[in-house]
């Protein structure tokens, strides 16, 4: 159980203040875990080239799915609709996101088809869009991908493009409910070799004992956080204001951080649409998406989402070196900041640093 | 008329005012009692006493106590429960009470029933609502002897209608139930929402025994007049109110102390800080009011998403344990042992009360006895309390501009300088009977949290649509018409959602009528 609410934890730090509440996805594991043999996690090197390996997760409005709670059967319901559409058994589970609720929410989909999961994830982090991940620069589809609800309903999309998957798959979203579960990127071991990234499931386990173990020997968490991370400290403050507005249905907004202590006299600010993207003092950048930027109260380590972000919280930004292959022009093209809206090229955020006077 | 009386039970002490409108005629400490109601009832008597006030003179008495907060934690008197939950087929990966500690679900008898029904967020229906079903649910319950019931459904907050249904079969078929609907106690956050419910529903009979006894203790006084419970919004609820809501009493006490504060300093927007006998509860009151947490909060283990003040504890008392060597400050306390253990009375422990005399900022006890404290340790000391305040009260501003601090509570002695931070100190009078004062100025609120879809509708007309229903609330609970005020609009729009889906969540308190 120790081990959940690791992952938990860890899931909730590479969200990067989104992809849903990592809570409900722990419990969805425990209970799909109780009474189960233990799952097995296997590595990128114990997986063959001929494995088909599929993906299982949640997609949704995160707010929905703390209310209307899963029947359990959906995700195996896609599961098994895609199966048959295939006429193939699948060999093995792996998680869509290493951030947030979906990395937990494979875990209870591997419990109940009895497949082992594998060890690793498609996108190193959380991100709103279907297309936004590694597997769409080498031109791997996220269909055929089938979604079901708790009603029953089930669908399979094929589509000549993976933001063409996005598109259809968020209008049957709100007709869903604002919450449905999905199963998509089919992979061969090989393509998952190849496309997907290893080791996130350890290491979101990782994370989260990091900042544990900080917190019960009083060490600074936020420390431990970067360590394990292998990121970089942002900023330390304290949250002077949420301003938060509805763009093209995403929750969009910004939040200032006052400065203290070595960052005292700056504000930073931080963008954020479901997840955050940019962080800035003034003109200047401090890091960007696809770079993990995530936010962490001061004092306990702990994650801390977009829609919880309050006034007066005290908090430790860190940026996080993203996946390499993020920082690929293709990468940079489908989740760099001109894709969210900012004009400026994407530099990572340990250049970004080195470069910056603010940088201590 | 309208003298009040205001009392505080707390863990060690018990404490009573008696106000006539702003003035606070007379106040009482005493030690709380086992049973709670006998130091209720000396305490009232005393602050009567003290006045020469007549018992029918009295308009209201107000009550704010941490019984049913103890009974929680302390797995104590708490009646047998059925949770009903509205969703199906949805939410079955998760049934009620799934993430309950075991030592509780092993004390308190329980038995969990999922139907058909439950809405979507945007007011669909999950499943038709099936009667047959809550019917034969509800014949087990009445098998079972079981007689709290607790009704949870999928978007209450946005639809109460099946709740309401299931109730009706349910209070058809169970004798002598009572029964929880959890959208009128939590927001959305169905586990949540749901184990208040719960929570309210195992409490229902403690608090039926509770308020009959506060009832007959200031009945035996000779007091007329109704009896109010404090809520932990700093609001009020009549007693039959408190009967059917217990659990929205939890953490009232530490709202009741940033109310009284406010209310005695004049401000609106400063921080609160209660020094205690073994702890500081530091808050923040923006618009009169305790800032809320808006995380889950945990009563005994149990995750709830109730209103709840957002407050910050420090190990930082009168009775806090000081080591001059390595210039510790609590967390370790005498508690109320104060008079016993430390120095100045006698006792061989010092204790943040031992340096404030020895410092010879307050007088109590025997000063002799800490005459050989050297002035620089004492120094020193007070120095390590004013940083722990300070260190506090930053933790809780909302901004580096410098806040009015307010300091209340039987320990407030121990800040005896400017807390760096704060624009300026203020030390009330009546300081120590704050969290008394707070709960004779309770008032009365209306609550609207609700999901609203955009489509058609303005951002501003759904607030005001918003606002409107929290204010008829409040006037339905009581509150006196033209003093209704917003204190709290705050809208969150829904991610991952074209149509602009946003929730809403508006509070309007008013004062209370009295009669």
């Amino acid at each position: 159980m120790d081990q959940l609410d690791d992952m938990a934890t860890g899931a909730a730090v590479l969200g990067t203040g989104g992809g849903g509440d990592p809570y409900i996805g722990k419990l969805l594991a425990r209970e799909a875990l109780r009474d189960r043999p233990p799952l097995t996690m296997l590595s990128f090197d114990e997986l063959d080239d001929d494995d088909f390996v599929i993906l299982g997760g949640a997609g949704g409005a995160p707010t929905v799915g703390v209310e209307k709670l899963p029947s359990g059967h959906e995700l195996v319901h896609a599961f098994r609709t895609l199966e048959t559409h295939f006429g193939k058994k699948f060999t093995a589970v792996m998680s869509p996101e290493a951030g947030g609720i979906n990395s937990m929410i494979p875990i209870s989909l591997a419990a109940a088809v009895g497949l082992p999961l594998v060890d690793g994830d498609i996108m190193g982090r959380a991100f709103p869009e279907i297309q936004m991940a590694i597997p769409t620069l080498w031109g791997i589809t996220a269909t055929p991908m089938a979604m079901a609800d708790e009603k029953g309903n089930a669908i399979i999309l094929d589509t000549i493009s993976n933001r063409w998957t996005e598109v259809m798959a968020r209008s049957l979203i709100v007709q869903m409910g604002a919450v449905t579960h999905a199963t998509n990127f089919p992979m061969t071991g090989a393509q998952v070799k190849q496309a997907a990234i290893s080791g996130t499931m350890t290491l979101i386990g990782q994370i989260g004992r990091a900042i544990r173990e900080a917190r019960e020997q009083h060490r600074d968490p936020i420390a431990a956080a970067t360590a394990i991370t292998g990121g970089h400290e942002l900023w330390r403050g304290k949250i002077a204001d949420v301003d938060r507005r509805t763009v093209g249905g995403f929750a969009r907004g910004a939040a200032r951080i006052v400065g203290t202590g070595a960052y005292a006299d700056h504000t930073l600010q931080l963008d954020f649409q479901n997840e955050f993207l940019a962080a800035r003092v003034g003109d200047e950048m401090l890091a960007t998406t696809p770079d993990l930027i995530t936010v962490l109260d001061a004092e306990t380590g702990e994650p801390i989402t977009t829609e919880n972000l309050r006034y007066g919280f005290r908090v430790a930004v860190l940026g996080i070196p993203c996946d390499p292959r993020w920082r690929s022009e293709g990468g940079i093209a489908l989740a760099g900041p001109r894709y969210f809206g900012y004009d400026v090229p994407y530099i990572p955020v340990e250049e970004r640093l080195a470069a910056s006077p603010l940088t201590r | 008329m309208s003298l009040r009386i205001g009392v505080d039970v707390g863990g060690t002490n018990t404490d009573a005012v008696l106000m006539d409108n702003r003035i606070v005629l007379a106040k009482l400490k005493t030690p709380t009692t086992e049973d709670v109601t006998s130091g209720i009832t000396t305490a009232i008597r005393s602050v009567l006493a003290q006045s020469g006030t007549d018992t029918s003179a009295i308009a209201s008495v107000m009550i704010g106590t941490t019984h049913f907060t103890n009974a929680i934690v302390e797995r104590r008197h708490l009646s047998p429960v059925a949770a009903i939950r509205l969703g199906l087929p949805a939410t079955e990966a998760l049934p009620p009470m799934v993430d309950w500690p075991e030592d509780l679900l092993e004390t308190l008898e329980h038995a969990v029933y999922l139907c058909h029904g439950g809405h979507e967020f945007d007011g669909r229906e999950i499943s038709a609502f099936d009667e047959a079903e809550i019917r034969v649910a509800a014949e087990e319950i009445a098998s079972k002897g079981i007689t709290a019931v607790a009704i949870s459904s999928v978007f209450s907050p946005v639809n109460g209608e099946m709740e309401d249904r299931a109730a009706a079969i349910v209070a058809e078929v169970v004798p002598g139930v009572t029964i929880t609907k959890s959208n009128e106690i939590g927001r959305i956050g169905l586990l949540e929402r749901e184990n208040a419910a719960i929570l309210n529903s195992s409490l229902r009979a403690l608090a039926d025994r509770t308020v009959a006894a506060f009832e007959r203790a200031i009945s035996e006084l000779g007091i007329t007049a109704p009896l109010y419970l404090t809520q932990n919004d700093g609001t009020l609820m009549a007693a039959d109110w408190a009967r059917t809501y217990p659990v929205l009493t939890i953490a009232s006490g530490p709202t009741n102390s940033m109310r009284g504060a406010a209310f005695l300093s004049g401000l609106t927007d400063a921080i609160v800080v209660d020094i205690g006998g073994t702890t500081s509860d530091v808050g923040m009151l923006t618009h009169g009011f305790p800032r809320e947490a808006s995380v889950a909060v945990e009563v005994g283990g149990v995750r709830t998403n109730f209103r709840m003040p957002d407050v910050y504890s420090v190990g930082l008392g009168g009775g806090s344990l000081v080591k001059l060597d390595t210039l510790e400050i609590g967390p370790q306390s005498v508690g109320y042992r104060l008079t016993e253990k430390a120095r100045i009375f006698g006792g061989d422990t010092l204790t943040t009360s031992d340096i404030a005399v020895a410092a010879g900022i307050v007088e109590m006890g025997d000063k002799s006895k800490v005459a050989d404290i050297a002035l620089e340790q004492i120094e020193a000391a007070l120095n390590k309390i004013q940083e722990i305040v300070a260190a506090a009260v930053d933790r809780m501003k909302t901004s580096s501009e410098p806040v009015p601090v307010i300091i209340v509570g039987g320990g407030s002695v121990l800040v005896s300088r400017p807390v760096e931070g704060a624009s300026e100190m203020v030390k009330p009078q009546h300081f120590e009977a704050a969290n008394a004062v707070g709960a004779a100025i309770a008032q009365i609120s209306g609550e609207v949290d609700r999901v609203y879809a955009l489509e058609g509708l303005s951002r501003d007309a759904a607030l005001d649509a918003a606002k409107a229903e929290a204010s008829e609330r409040a006037v339905a609970a009581g509150a006196d018409p033209s003093t209704i005020q917003i204190v709290d609009v705050e809208d969150v729009p829904l991610a991952y959602l074209p149509g602009n889906a946003t929730r809403i969540r508006v509070k309007a308190v008013g004062d209370l009528t009295l009669a």
